[in-house]
């Protein structure tokens, strides 16, 4: 293994999580809800009432942070081709409703929880994840 | 109080996921990418959003209640299932696939990149299509 130093951020990183983690912080302690991304999208597609104010709330809030970060330049390295984008979107969100949760909701708010479901889940998805990697980029 | 909580928690979220690098694709794809040059950014965003999301949510359980005064509404199952297993595992493939999950995927499309979007756009279909044809199955 050879570490890519070049890339490596671990200050800003580190930071960033923080924030992450302060954000989840906060809507737990406000709202009472988990920050699981794929959660709460999902469930403004099935909306129920009195569930879709907050849901907007955050998605917007999502939304609106390039605009406010509109000073910290970001270079996103995007190589997959739309079709690939396309079935990789389809699987995060079929594999996200099945699997109840994704980054966020299992790999921040649940194991900041110590949830034993949610240990297994970021496990399995960073395998996943891991394999997926070494067999596109390294058998071709 | 609610919908403004989650606003500014999603803005946080999503300052929070800028900053660390999780926006870039290519930043992901170098932390699942063990067999290359391996980015170890990554586990940085985690360990920061962990640390102080275990904290928060430590602090949640022991209140019993919001500060707004409202329920916590925390996932209650410790069940390990296929169905968590399998669901993270094709989450993790395309995650892998495309280097985006829905977070940062939600935060370029703010930023207006093309690709977002139409990862977005697969992801919400992929969604609708759990729920639709979880729907069918239990009608049945």
């Amino acid at each position: 293994m050879t570490i890519d130093w070049s890339h490596f951020t671990p200050w800003s990183s580190l930071a960033g999580g923080a924030l992450i983690g302060l954000a989840a912080a906060m809507l737990v302690l406000l709202s009472g809800r988990i920050a699981g991304i794929s959660g709460i999208v999902g469930g403004l597609l099935v909306p129920r009432s009195g569930d879709i104010g907050w849901r907007l709330a955050f998605v917007g809030g999502l939304l609106v942070a390039p605009a406010v970060m509109a000073f910290y330049s970001v270079n996103p390295r995007i190589d997959a081709g739309f079709g690939t984008l396309a079935l990789a979107g389809l699987l995060v969100g079929v594999g996200t409703s099945y699997g109840s949760g994704c980054t966020s909701g299992h790999g921040v708010c649940g194991l900041s929880r110590l949830s034993p479901r949610s240990l297994v889940a970021t496990f399995a998805f960073m395998a996943a994840g891991i394999a997926t990697v070494l067999v596109t980029r390294h058998f071709p | 109080m609610n919908i403004l909580a989650a606003l500014a928690s999603g803005l946080v979220f999503g300052i929070g996921l800028i900053l660390s690098g999780m926006t870039d694709p290519g930043k992901v794809i170098g932390f699942l990418d063990l067999a290359g040059r391996w980015d170890p950014s990554l586990a940085f965003v985690m360990g920061g959003a962990i640390l102080v999301g275990f904290f928060a949510f430590k602090l949640a359980g022991r209140r019993g209640k919001t500060f707004l005064g409202g329920a916590l509404q925390l996932p209650q199952r410790r069940d390990i299932d296929a169905r968590l297993v399998a669901g993270s595992v094709v989450f993790g493939i395309g995650w892998g696939l495309a280097g985006f999950c829905p977070g940062p995927a939600l935060v370029s499309f703010g930023s207006g990149i093309d690709q977002a979007a139409v990862f977005v756009a697969a992801m919400l279909g992929g969604m609708v299509l759990f729920h639709a044809a979880e729907r069918l199955l239990s009608a049945r």
